[in-house]
């Protein structure tokens, strides 16, 4: 014992076995102090500002309450799901289906923004001017970016891509579909809806420029030692992309594809500052719309609402976590 | 705009031409401002008894005592009169009671988004619209009951002491000022072609047509935001089937799926061809422009229709009608004219002091004061000062006063929860395709119970 007094961090813990001393010794008293601090608060934090409230809103979504005077809700069990997969059918299942348009839409402009991140790299003549104006807007929230497209260029009077029209196209209050197809267990068809289609080409010019930039950053950091040897192996573009860079660079690709899920998932900005034209609905205006506003609200519509968006994300993020993990493992 | 639900504009949002930047910079600060006032809210664990409607006359003098002694007198008042002009008018309007007050002003636009966080824990006297939106909150026992104040009024008609009625039959309103609904035209296109204002609907379709046959748009038409059509809904309900079935069709009395609601629905399919086509992705101000620029001959909306302009040879030109009657046994004695004005809070810290500068903003003296600076609007007492008026002021005031109901639009006189998630859409898809007007109005009907119980 008169080793273990040499070593006050040790005495002052429980009597520990040899080998868990051992292995605790490398840390001080002060280093575990701070570091289930560091651990500590930040958890704190997080389950105070995010599960918390997440996991009031599943209470709620199984309550009707008026969000008024606190304690006045009543339990409803699971009518509040079911009054929107039945009656709120034609809400739900069209915004579910345009945050599903705007995911693929979404990684198809990634891709855009890869292709020209790569054309750049490869020290286009002026590329430094490309770059500033395809970055130009992203410094803006999508709700600019929403006002900007509405007044510049689809306005029916003033618009850009009205100008000499003599019978304007009414880009953002039209909400015939595009495409549509019927499934089975809904009365009404699900499809893209030409204003919807509109608000997807306000995003890509600003989803573009941010994947690019992302990426740019990304491909200067690659060893250029790397593609020579891919060349001096006989690669070509496609392959030493495809098989070299491609793969050195999945940090990056990991960041722009969970970029591009989040956006998809959370696009709502554009639509409310757009005054939320019909056919342009997703999930998240219908929490917004049942939970804030004048009267009250909805709170437990709203809420499950809320909680059918978060068992969305919570799919791609344990998906996300579990592929991760598995990786760092192997 | 920022974030809030989009709702039919009260006369001081639309009174005055606002740029884009002043949009931006005041969206901005809404946001930050909404945050906090939601924090303020949900801290507020202390929220006001459910019995609070009842507490006016038997805790007024224990409360009084107290208070008085505490606050000096001085009575807090929350105003959402955030613009400078109206700011500055609501002032005016506070001083001329001679009362000690201290204003919290916010932005209109968090205010209204955030009034039920905002009614946990409110100043003694604040600003609201009357109707539905007024009704709800009584009900639910937020506002407090002002009938005392109410039975020394003498300047105000009945239809404005029935727009400050809670459904329990007390007051818990003080109007300020409206503006009415009305068709608006210009005096030189009618004179130049020689139109005569219609007085019912054989006429009306006939203008509509020889104003086709000119090359003129009969209906300029907008619903940008969603909320501009439902004047149109108003109105016509309001001609086909009057004023009684109308409140009772909003306050969930009537069944959407009824014909006589199919009636209106009809009505409006029948006019929609004159009005402009894709309504759904024009603003308001740019239907107005086309009026102002002579493409349309005609444009049903609130009389702020030309407070954009700055022309004022066009303002001169520019004149406005009653909706004619569409059924001469309904007539066309019901319009939509909103009504902005004060409620008292629950329980008051002073209540004395409240009622004084409700009974006070009630006065003639308040509003003459409010309008010589906003100078748009009409005022709700009968004795204000109408020598300064304009002739759009002019003929609202007439217009009005002879109407026999006043309904507040749509918007204030039903659920504001069902109107932006319900009605907003399905108006909005009706204008898009009459032919769907039976899944439309189920779709309504349907969903109506989760909002009106």
């Amino acid at each position: 014992m008169s080793t273990d007094i040499t070593s006050p961090d040790i005495t002052a813990a429980a009597p520990p076995h040899r080998g868990r001393r051992r292995r605790y010794s490398q840390l001080s008293r002060s280093d575990k102090v701070w570091l289930s601090l560091m651990v500590g608060i930040p958890s704190a934090i997080h389950i105070a500002f995010v599960w918390l409230p997440a996991i009031g809103t599943i209470m709620l979504s199984f309550t009707k309450w008026d969000g008024i005077h606190l304690g006045t809700w009543t339990g409803v069990g699971f009518k509040n799901y079911w009054t929107i997969f039945t009656v709120f059918d034609d809400k739900f299942f069209p915004a579910l289906f345009n945050n599903l348009i705007l995911l693929v839409f979404l990684a198809a402009c990634s891709l855009v923004g890869v292709l020209l991140a790569y054309l750049l790299d490869k020290g286009v003549r002026g590329s430094a001017i490309y770059q500033s104006i395809y970055y130009l807007p992203v410094v803006l929230s999508l709700a600019v970016v929403g006002f900007i497209w509405k007044s510049v260029m689809y306005s029916q009077s003033q618009g850009l891509f009205n100008v000499g029209r003599t019978t304007p196209i009414d880009f953002l209050g039209n909400s015939q579909k595009l495409f549509e197809f019927h499934v089975p267990f809904l009365s009404f068809p699900l499809g893209l809806t030409k204003n919807f289609a509109a608000l997807l080409l306000a995003m890509a010019w600003r989803h573009i420029g941010y994947v690019m930039v992302l990426y740019l950053a990304g491909l200067k950091s690659v060893d250029p030692s790397l593609r020579e040897a891919a060349s001096i192996d006989g690669c070509n573009e496609w392959q030493t992309f495809r098989r070299v860079v491609f793969p050195v660079m999945k940090p990056i690709n990991v960041v722009v594809l969970v970029i591009t899920v989040i956006e998809a998932l959370r696009a709502f900005d554009i639509i409310v500052a757009l005054k939320e034209p019909i056919g342009t609905t997703v999930l998240g205006v219908l929490v917004k719309n049942n939970l804030t506003g004048e009267g009250g609200g909805q709170v437990g519509i709203g809420s499950a609402y809320g909680v059918i968006l978060l068992l969305l994300c919570l799919g791609f993020i344990i998906w996300y976590l579990i592929n991760n993990y598995r990786e760092q493992e192997l | 705009m920022s974030g809030t639900t989009e709702q039919s504009p009260s006369p001081r949002d639309v009174g005055f031409s606002i740029n884009r930047r002043q949009v931006l910079i005041g969206g901005a600060g809404a946001a930050s401002a909404a945050a906090l006032l939601a924090a303020c809210g949900s801290d507020a664990k202390t929220t006001p008894a459910t019995t609070g409607g009842a507490t006016g006359g038997t805790t007024a003098g224990t409360t009084a005592a107290t208070s008085g002694a505490a606050a000096g007198g001085e009575v807090t008042f929350g105003s959402n009169y955030s613009d400078a002009k109206p700011k500055e008018a609501m002032q005016a309007a506070i001083d001329s009671t001679g009362l000690k007050v201290k204003v919290n002003t916010t932005d209109h636009n968090s205010y209204q988004g955030n009034i039920t966080n905002y009614l946990a824990q409110p100043d003694d006297v604040l600003c609201w619209f009357a109707g539905y939106r007024m009704r709800f909150f009584a009900d639910k026992g937020l506002v407090g009951d002002i009938s005392d104040v109410w039975s020394k009024f003498t300047d105000f008609g009945d239809s404005f002491k029935t727009a400050s009625t809670g459904n329990d039959g007390k007051q818990y309103f003080v109007p300020l000022y409206y503006y009415p609904w009305a068709v608006h035209y210009r005096k030189s296109v009618f004179a130049e072609k020689g139109y005569k204002v219609p007085t019912n609907k054989a006429e009306l379709v006939a203008l509509a047509t020889k104003m086709q046959a000119d090359g003129l748009i009969p209906f300029a038409y907008a619903n940008d935001g969603k909320w501009p059509v439902q004047g149109t809904f108003d109105i016509l309900n309001m001609r086909v089937n009057g004023y009684k079935y109308h409140v009772d069709l909003l306050a969930g009395k009537e069944k959407w799926t009824d014909p006589k609601t199919k009636a209106v629905f009809t009505a409006w399919a029948e006019l929609l061809p004159f009005h402009q086509t894709n309504a759904n992705g024009r603003t308001w101000q740019e239907a107005a422009t086309s009026l102002e620029k002579k493409e349309a001959g005609m444009y049903y909306l609130g009389t702020f229709v030309a407070t954009n302009s700055k022309d004022q040879a066009y303002l001169d030109d520019l004149d406005f009608f009653n909706f004619p009657a569409l059924d001469d046994k309904i007539g066309a004695d019901a319009l939509d004219a909103p009504i902005d004005g004060f409620m008292m809070a629950a329980k008051p810290k002073n209540i004395e002091g409240a009622k004084a500068l409700l009974a006070g903003l009630g006065t003639a003296k308040a509003v003459d004061a409010f309008l010589k600076i906003e100078g748009a609007s009409v005022a709700a007492n009968g004795k204000a000062d109408t020598s300064g008026y304009n002739a759009i002021q002019k003929k609202s005031q007439e217009l009005v006063s002879k109407a026999k109901n006043i309904a507040q639009f749509l918007d204030r006189d039903t659920s504001p929860d069902f109107v932006s998630n319900v009605i907003g859409d399905a108006f909005a898809a009706f204008v898009a395709d009459p032919t769907q007007v039976d899944t439309i109005l189920k779709g309504i009907e349907d969903k109506k119970s989760t909002y009106l119980s």
